[in-house]
This record gives C-alpha cells, sequence and structure tokens, in this order.
C-alpha cells in the first residue's frame, strides 16, 4: 500500500463539506472510505458529520447515502443491505455493492447501541465505523460513556467539588467482539496504513465488521486544530488508544509502541484535561495511569504478547 | 393456478395470507400482542419455501421501521406489522418514512397504551401517530383487513403520493376472531400489485442520491413539509382509483366510507372498524321499529375526506362520533374532526361524542342503542344535553 496509490483514488467523500478545521471525524471517513474500490452506500448517524456534510441541497457525498435518525444507523444500514441481498436473489440487481455506517460516540455507544448490537447479531454484511471522539460534540460536548474518565465536558462540569468526569469509558471495541462477529479493531488515522488496512479486511470480511477509530476533536477536547493528527498518534503510543483486531476471535495487536509513553503527555496536549494537573488532582492522574496499565496488561494477554 | 377460496381465517391469519400472495422484497418483523400471529404466519410461509422475501427479525420496533426506511430507500417493497407500544416506540421513525417520501405498508392491529398495560383493542395507537404524514386505513373485518394490505401496496407506491400506509384492524375483536373472507386467486394478486418501480433509489449505484440531509434556517424545509401535504391530498384520488382496479379482481368496492341506511336516516353514528358491526346490527333491529337511524363507517382517517363526509352527513339532524381513544383534556379525536367539517354548513346536524371500547372494554348492542337513543332526543328536542359521554363505563368508585 502506497500512499501515492491512496491519493490517486476517487474520494467518497468530497470537499465543501462544513467540519471544523481540524475535525478528525472526515480524516477518518476518507482514510476508510479508500479501503475498497467496490461502490458503498453510506449511512451515518446524526451527528457531526452527518449535519456537515449534506446540507440541503448541497452534499458532500458522492455516494449513495442515507441518514434516518440519531440511534439508528445499523438498523439503517441493515435495511439497505437486506434489501441488496432480496433484490438480488430475485435477478433485479447483478452489481457488487459494500454497505458502511458512521456513527459518533454518542450514537454508537450510547443511544445507538442497541441498534448496532441488533444489525451485527443479525449478520448483515455491513461495516460500521465509530469514530470516537469521546463526547456528544455536535450537541456541544456533553459527555457520554466514550468520554474518558477526568475529562472535562459541559455535563461533566469541572468545579469544586467535582474534577470532570467521575466515571471509566465503556470499552465498546471489546464489548462488539463479545457478538462473535467475523472482525473488529480499533485504530487510530494517525497511523493510516493500519487504518486503511483494517478498513479493507472489514469490508472483505464475511459478515458484519466494526472498526471504532479515534477521532480527535480540536473544539471538545481543547487542542490547536493542527494537532489533530499528532493527538491522536500520542493516543496509541501512551496505550489509552491501542491498535489491534480481533478476527474471527482471534485478538492480535497491530502496533506495540517501542517505548510506552506516561499518558500525561497525552493529557497535556488537551484542554479538557488540565484541571488534571492541579494538587489536589493529582491522585487523578496516578489512577488514570494504573488504570490505562491494567488495561495495556490485559489486552497484551488477550493478544498472546505476554 | 390458485383457486379464489372462502375460509374461516382470523383477521391475523387474512393478513398474513395477503403478505404471502404480495411477497414483498423484505418483511421487518417484531413479536407484539396482538400482532404477532401475522408475522408467525409468514415465517412459516418463509421457511416453507412459499416466499422468497427477506425477513429481517430485528431487536425492536425501532429498529424494525429503521430497517424498512433503510429497505425501503434502497428500493424494495418493504412491509412490517405492530401494534400499541411497537407503534408508540416507532413513533420518530414514521414521521422519516414520510418525511423521506417511502412506500411503506404496516399493519397495525389496534390495541391500548400503557398505563396500565392492557393488551386489548382501542385506538389510541393510531391516533397518537395520527399526524405523522402516514395514511391511515380501518377494517371492519378480515376481509377488510386483507382488501386494505393489498391495496395499500399500490397507494404507497404510486408516483404521485409515495407516503406510507398504516392499515389498522381491531385487536383481538378482529385479529384473533374467527370469520368469513374470501381470498382473491394469488394469480390476481401477484399482477395487481405488480412490481415497485422505485424512485431514485439508494442502489442505483452509478446516479448516486443522498437522503436525510440536513436541511436548516436557509433551505426548504416548509416547501418540503408542503410538498408532502400536496402528496396527501392527491393520495384521495389515488384511493379511489386503485379501489375501482380492486374492485375489478375482488368484486369488493371500497370507498373513504362506507354508508348504511344513511340516505333517509335523521341520526346516524360515525365509526371506525368492527364496532361498525354491532352498530349496523343495532341500524337493522330499530329500522324495523321504523326509526330513521343509519351508520356511516369510515375507511380513510388520512387524508381525511372532509368534503365528501360532509355531503354524507349534511342532511342528518344529529350524528354522534364514536371515538375509541381518548385526548386527554379535549374530545375524541374522530369527533374533533368530524364536528369541524361540518361547521361551515349553513344549517348542520348536532354532533355528538362517546368514547367507548377503551382498553378492549366490550361495545355492545346496548350501548348502540343507548347512543341511537339518545341521538333520537336530541333530533326530536333540538337539544343537546352533553357533547361528551362515554359508553360502556362501569359505574363504580375507582381510586382518583
Amino acid at each position: 500500500m502506497k500512499i501515492k496509490d491512496l491519493a490517486a483514488k476517487k474520494e467518497k467523500l468530497t470537499c465543501g463539506h462544513r467540519l471544523c478545521a481540524g475535525c478528525g471525524a472526515p480524516i477518518v471517513a476518507r482514510q476508510i472510505l479508500m479501503g475498497t474500490d467496490e461502490p458503498v452506500v453510506v449511512a451515518c448517524a446524526t451527528g457531526c458529520l452527518e449535519v456537515s456534510t449534506t446540507i440541503y441541497p448541497s452534499t458532500a457525498w458522492d455516494a449513495p447515502y442515507i441518514h434516518s435518525a440519531f440511534e439508528n444507523a445499523g438498523a439503517t444500514i441493515g435495511g439497505v443491505e437486506a434489501a441488496y441481498r432480496s433484490l438480488k436473489r430475485r435477478g433485479k440487481l447483478d452489481k457488487e455493492i459494500k454497505f458502511i455506517a458512521f456513527g459518533g460516540d454518542g450514537g454508537t455507544y450510547d443511544i445507538g447501541f442497541q441498534s448496532l448490537s441488533g444489525v451485527i447479531e443479525r449478520g448483515h454484511n455491513i461495516v460500521y465505523v465509530c469514530y470516537d471522539n469521546g463526547a456528544y460534540m455536535n450537541t456541544g460536548i456533553q459527555r457520554s460513556s466514550a468520554t474518558p474518565r477526568g475529562a472535562w465536558t459541559t455535563t461533566s462540569e469541572v468545579g469544586k467539588v467535582q474534577p470532570g468526569k467521575k466515571q471509566n469509558r465503556k470499552n465498546l471495541t471489546a464489548c462488539i467482539a463479545a457478538h462473535d462477529i467475523p472482525y473488529v479493531a480499533q485504530a487510530s488515522p494517525a497511523f493510516w496504513k493500519d487504518l486503511v488496512r483494517k478498513s479493507t479486511k472489514a469490508f472483505e470480511a464475511d459478515g458484519p465488521a466494526f472498526l471504532n477509530v479515534i477521532a480527535p476533536c480540536p473544539r471538545g477536547w481543547r487542542h490547536p486544530s493542527d494537532q489533530t493528527l499528532r493527538i491522536a498518534k500520542l493516543a496509541v503510543e501512551t496505550c489509552f488508544w491501542p491498535l489491534y483486531e480481533v478476527e474471527n476471535g482471534e485478538w492480535k495487536l497491530t502496533y506495540k509502541p517501542k517505548e510506552k509513553k506516561p499518558l500525561v503527555e497525552w493529557f497535556k496536549t488537551q484542554g479538557r484535561f488540565k484541571h488534571l494537573f492541579k494538587p489536589e488532582n493529582e491522585h487523578l492522574l496516578e489512577e488514570l495511569q494504573e488504570k490505562v496499565d491494567k488495561d495495556w496488561e490485559r489486552l497484551l494477554k488477550l493478544c498472546g504478547e505476554v | 393456478m390458485s383457486k379464489k377460496r372462502i375460509v374461516a381465517t382470523t383477521g391475523n391469519g387474512a393478513v398474513a395470507e395477503a403478505m404471502r400472495q404480495i411477497n414483498p422484497d423484505i418483511l421487518s418483523i417484531y413479536p407484539i400482542t396482538p400482532q404477532t400471529a401475522i408475522v408467525e404466519g409468514f415465517s412459516k410461509f418463509a421457511a416453507n419455501g412459499l416466499v422468497d422475501t427477506e425477513c429481517v427479525t430485528v431487536e425492536s420496533e425501532h429498529s424494525s421501521m429503521s430497517n424498512c426506511i433503510g429497505a425501503s430507500a434502497a428500493g424494495a417493497r418493504v412491509m412490517t406489522a405492530t401494534s400499541s407500544q411497537g407503534l408508540a416506540l416507532m413513533h420518530e421513525m414514521l414521521y422519516i418514512a414520510s418525511g423521506m417520501r417511502l412506500p411503506i405498508a404496516m399493519f397495525n392491529v389496534n390495541r391500548a397504551l400503557s398505563a396500565p398495560i392492557n393488551i386489548h383493542c382501542d385506538h389510541s395507537d393510531s391516533m397518537g401517530a395520527r399526524d405523522t404524514s402516514w395514511i391511515q386505513l380501518y377494517s371492519e373485518d378480515a376481509q377488510e383487513a386483507y382488501d386494505n394490505t393489498i391495496q395499500a401496496i399500490r397507494i404507497a407506491e404510486n408516483r404521485k403520493v409515495l407516503l406510507p400506509v398504516m392499515v389498522n384492524m381491531d385487536g383481538f375483536i378482529i385479529s384473533h376472531g374467527i370469520q368469513k373472507a374470501e381470498f382473491i386467486e394469488d394469480e390476481k394478486v401477484k399482477n395487481f400489485v405488480g412490481e415497485r418501480e422505485p424512485f431514485m433509489p439508494l442502489l442505483d449505484i452509478d446516479n448516486p442520491v443522498t437522503y436525510g440531509p440536513f436541511d436548516g434556517l436557509g433551505g426548504f424545509f416548509m416547501e418540503h413539509k408542503k410538498n408532502q401535504a400536496d402528496a396527501m391530498e392527491r393520495a384521495k384520488s389515488v384511493i379511489l382509483e386503485v379501489a375501482d382496479e380492486f374492485a375489478k379482481i375482488s368484486g369488493r368496492k371500497y370507498g373513504f366510507f362506507e354508508e348504511y341506511m344513511l340516505d333517509d336516516a335523521e341520526v346516524a353514528i360515525v365509526t371506525l372498524n368492527s364496532s361498525a358491526g354491532t352498530t349496523r346490527h343495532v341500524v337493522d333491529e330499530l329500522r324495523a321499529k321504523g326509526v330513521p337511524v343509519g351508520l356511516l363507517k369510515l375507511r380513510v382517517f388520512r387524508p381525511f375526506p372532509a368534503e365528501e363526509l360532509v355531503n354524507a352527513l349534511k342532511h342528518l339532524k344529529a350524528v354522534a362520533v364514536l371515538d375509541r381513544a381518548l385526548s386527554f383534556g379535549s374530545v375524541g379525536p374522530l369527533f374533533s374532526e368530524v364536528k369541524a367539517t361540518l361547521f361551515d354548513l349553513e344549517v348542520r346536524p348536532k354532533v355528538i361524542n362517546f368514547i367507548y371500547g377503551l382498553g378492549g372494554r366490550e361495545y355492545t348492542l346496548q350501548d348502540a342503542k343507548r347512543a341511537f337513543d339518545v341521538l333520537m332526543d336530541v333530533a326530536k328536542t333540538g337539544k343537546v344535553k352533553k357533547t361528551f359521554d362515554y359508553l360502556g363505563l362501569k359505574e363504580v368508585e375507582v381510586l382518583t
């Protein structure tokens, strides 16, 4: 895979959309759509990616596209795929078509969790992508079950009696892996080769596939818009966001940092964590590092690395 | 070639049979009482190869309607069935199905909404979906449920309409009661429904389209809604055209409503679904005694056939509208529309409202007689003592 070849591919999410400068979501979507040369039908959950790419009467999608609501991108793309199978069986269609749904973490970890679980349990041949920016960014930075513990959001405020979000984040990738579907992976746009390769595997899987991709949000994470990919890289190097895949039940680490960087290095890049560096929150930094260490050790075991 | 059959069937059995004959591309399946026997019946057909529909066994009614939306936008002919809480859970998606102009045909077996939980018939489910831009057809019995299901496909998919259709029948009373019905030959139904010719389907990958964009302040949201309202208006003539064509294969003629002994009546009951049968029986009894009573059974509630209703009711002295649903804090939903419709007449009938049959409470011959007694009194005196009342309410103290 050469970046020159990828750059020459026809873009399915084209220019002209109105996402913020430095937004991780379109970088993730474009890299993933490079993973197949087949025609693709795209579904989106309500969210930043949806609202900014299809402002009527314009559309940034050079592919058939459907958005129906917030909590049902899974069921919606499942319906499109079921129609495809039905019409193909009845001889009304003969082309090869791929199906993909994009949802943010609010639309995937939270409100769309049931719909996603249902569509993959039923075995629809779809790829579901969560672009995880760790909060409800489209409504203005509210905490979701993907928000890291300790992070500031407008509904996990930092105040005299509360240092940001109190709870740990949901391990959605593992939840989806527990569905025993052909392909599940976690990825980062900073590791584009790894992401595009995982996308190709997801599209080619015989059945449902799920990709959980970190997508930094300059507005919500409080970082300059030119730092997106650096932050997406640090998330991996600190083992906050490990890169791995679960292929037919086999867990495999796809990137092992040579040197595991301390979590604070990632925290320092984002304003949403700045209160953690106050003396009274020192214990939190320790606890958060311990949690990441524990999760990393567990992942290494699952992946047969230790 | 199959033959025309006269059978003993439940309402659910008749709907499942219509669905077998239609053999849609997609059926979204989720169980809920009293609808379940429809999707069970269809699943049996599918398991035995009598249909080759893609059955999608979803995990909720919300996903059921979402699945229908995706599949219909893709270009498939799509059906589903539900009741009560299921319809309520779909509520958000009902607006999206119609807003995207997707011709989905859904059967709703009318059932009360919780709380308290109650699995029996009333119309609070479909009346709650009144403003969702779904065409609503009502069916008195298994025969009408079967006939309406077949016609729903043609109405929904008509290029002048492109709106989803909801067909209703009364839970348990009709869905589970065994009745006589006549099933049309398979080939005739197949030819009648034909193949869907989708308009701008998602799966036309050479001509990519965007469904469900954002259409905000600078956009055309209001124009889209006006288009939708116009399509609902156009549905009126399409419903009648489809009914005419259906009469040719079935010998059964449908309109917006059925008039029974209405021409020379002085008073009449307006109602929906199975209560029409009981009412018709009482009309016969009273007519035998020379009492000038009649019945109007509404089949099409959305689009509301206002002009035609006025013509059918304008000569009456008094009309009672029966509502099997409450609009708490106001009057019954059917009553408020019928009354509003009659208001512009120079000389208009007195219109009263009876709430009946909530949560499956039986609508008896005595209830119908009482309603006609009140109507005859209004006709005679020209005075309405009570505009709003209940039929069949138990006279007991309950905790308030």
